[in-house]
């Protein structure tokens, strides 16, 4: 095994971890947005269609680079949009509440 | 030493990792959420900056005119979406993430082929796994998406032998992604590509539109993880912690829902819920018991002259944007001095939240939804309780009959009010396929059609009465 996959392995488990902690206490209202909000995070992996896009020697590895390209900006961008407009309407009914209960 | 170049990655990878990490932990509180997906949406931004000074990168051109018609579909459908269908477009954009994911693992497989370079068990390993679960989440959020757009049936689609054939695909999946590992073979990757494509969207047709919810977040987690399996592919490490973060985030996700529903994973995966639970659930207590049913005139009179009334929406009114008309009829109630609250049931729609998203477009003030355990102490003292295209979520067999496939799941208990009345399209099931007693009650009333349509009946007699 290679120096680099056990060091992802490590970052893989850690990562796990993190990634179960940091959203540990979610209200169900909030389950919807946050769906969305990580799907929109997944859409990194247009990172690895840049990367193979961008070096693509043939007719074949271009298309099936471009259409990866393509696919992972409507993941990124679809999905941090659609995200926030779900939340943009957390806030306007979040806003008045909030002046009542400190009063 | 890594070069300047590469160094500068390396720490904008970091410092987007970090960001994404914030991200996620503000998306989980309400006051802070917006701002989370804007953190995350920052670290994006770097994260795909620095890529692009990887000098494996020579041409820009396919990148530029794909991120670019890519960005234009996404923020176009992201914008002009409707509340309503929201949770059809997230399956959709987590659709295109998994095919992504699957694409750049099957073209790296390529292109390690074609120079000869030997393919080492580990990376091997990863493009088998980045291809068969980016390949299965792409059409099994497809199938998901079509549900809930109702293109497809929302029923469970069932034919004979279906496991055993589902079993099969699976074995063939396994099989072609053994050999990959073992002997290489881009027709044997391709193969596997297949067979993932079609197991994607096999899994997922036999779920009943009900479970959706679980089932995008299930898909939500696999894209993510097939999005860290390239990072080991592509050996970036940026790709494999973002990715990681949504694969065990959407995990947690998942069960918290499933629990909210009272389901269990496996039981949504493989339950098939809707075919055979449907016999049992017409139990004795609907037998022999009619339905009542009532004009928008004198469901009007029942809510003039009402002191206070208890709105349950459900899907009902999602299908039929209705949000803004139920608003409307409430602010005419108030007007009248009638007491008006919403009670939210955590799962009612198709997400959730999904009912506070809908009812927020609306403008309904946040002090009038009510959840479900303020609520339901209130509905002995509440004179009429409107269930607009709500069921399951207000079926008493869940409280009281254990033979129900639905007993456990926490209700609204708005058969404790003193007046029903149901606006419903027809006396058909709700998701679990199951039949409900509440609407057979002798304090039921039924008021079918189309929940907008109703709504708007009952505000016009509202205003003559």
């Amino acid at each position: 095994m290679s120096q680099e996959l056990v060091l992802g392995i490590y970052v893989f488990i850690m990562a796990i971890f993190v990634g179960f902690e940091v959203i540990s206490r979610v209200p169900s209202v909030l389950h919807t947005p946050l769906m969305s909000g990580t799907n929109a995070i997944h859409g990194i992996v247009v990172l690895g269609a840049f990367l193979v896009a961008g070096s693509a020697d043939t007719p074949l590895l271009n298309a099936l680079g471009f259409i990866a390209v393509v696919f992972g900006a409507a993941n990124v961008f679809g999905g941090f949009v659609v995200t926030d407009r779900m939340l943009e309407m957390f806030k306007k009914r979040e806003a008045p509440p909030a002046e009542k209960k400190n009063a | 030493m890594l070069d300047v170049r590469a160094s500068v990655i390396a720490v904008s990878y970091i410092v987007a990792a970090v960001l994404f990490i914030f991200g996620l932990k503000q998306l989980s509180s309400p006051g802070t959420a917006r701002a989370g997906n804007r953190t995350a949406a920052i670290g994006m931004a770097l994260a795909l900056a620095a890529t692009l000074l990887d000098r494996q990168i020579v041409s820009f051109w396919t990148i530029a005119i794909g991120t670019l018609i890519g960005a234009i579909v996404g923020i176009y459908f992201g914008r002009t979406v409707q509340m309503t269908a929201m949770p059809q477009m997230v399956a959709l954009f987590n659709g295109m993430g998994g095919g992504t994911a699957a694409l750049v693992s099957v073209a790296e497989f390529l292109r390690l082929s074609r120079i000869g370079d030997p393919i080492g068990v580990g990376e091997a390993t990863s493009i088998v796994l980045g291809t068969a679960i980016g390949a299965i989440s792409f059409t099994g959020s497809i199938i998901a998406f079509g549900k809930l757009q109702e293109i497809l049936p929302g029923k469970p689609l069932q034919f004979p032998l279906q496991r055993l054939v589902n079993a099969l695909i699976l074995f063939a999946v396994i099989a072609l992604g053994v050999m990959v590992v073992m002997s290489g073979g881009t027709v044997t990757l391709w193969a596997l590509f297949a067979a993932a494509l079609l197991l994607g969207a096999m899994f997922v047709l036999p779920i009943g539109g009900g479970d959706m919810p679980v089932v995008i977040s299930i898909l939500n987690s696999l894209t993510g993880l097939a999005a860290a399996l390239t990072g080991f592919v592509l050996h970036n490490q940026m790709l494999v912690v973002a990715g990681v973060l949504v694969g065990a985030s959407g995990t947690l996700l998942t069960l918290l829902m499933s629990t909210a529903m009272n389901r269990s994973v496996g039981n949504v995966l493989f339950g098939a819920f809707g075919a055979t639970s449907s016999e049992a659930g017409a139990s004795a207590s609907t037998v022999g018991h009619t339905v009542r049913q009532t004009t928008p005139e004198d469901t009007a009179i029942a809510l003039a002259y009402a002191r206070s009334v208890v709105i349950v929406p459900g899907y009902g009114l999602a299908v039929a944007e209705a949000q803004h008309t139920v608003r409307e009829l409430a602010t005419d109630l108030e007007k009248r001095g009638v007491d008006v609250k919403y009670a939210i049931h955590p799962v009612a729609g198709r997400m959730p939240g999904h009912m506070n998203v809908l009812l927020a477009e609306a403008n309904v003030p946040y002090d009038q939804l009510l959840e479900m355990d303020q609520v339901n102490g209130q509905f002995p003292q509440t004179d009429v309780v409107l269930v607009v295209g709500a069921n399951d979520v207000v079926n008493p067999a869940a409280r009281d009959d254990p033979s129900s496939p639905i007993y456990g799941m926490p209700i609204l208990d708005v058969d404790r009010a003193r007046n029903i009345i149901v606006l419903k399209r027809s006396m058909g099931h709700g998701f679990a396929g199951i039949d409900n007693a509440l609407f057979y009650h002798e304090k039921t009333r039924m008021l079918f059609g189309d929940a907008r349509q109703s709504l708007t009946q009952v505000g016009q007699a509202l205003k003559s009465a």
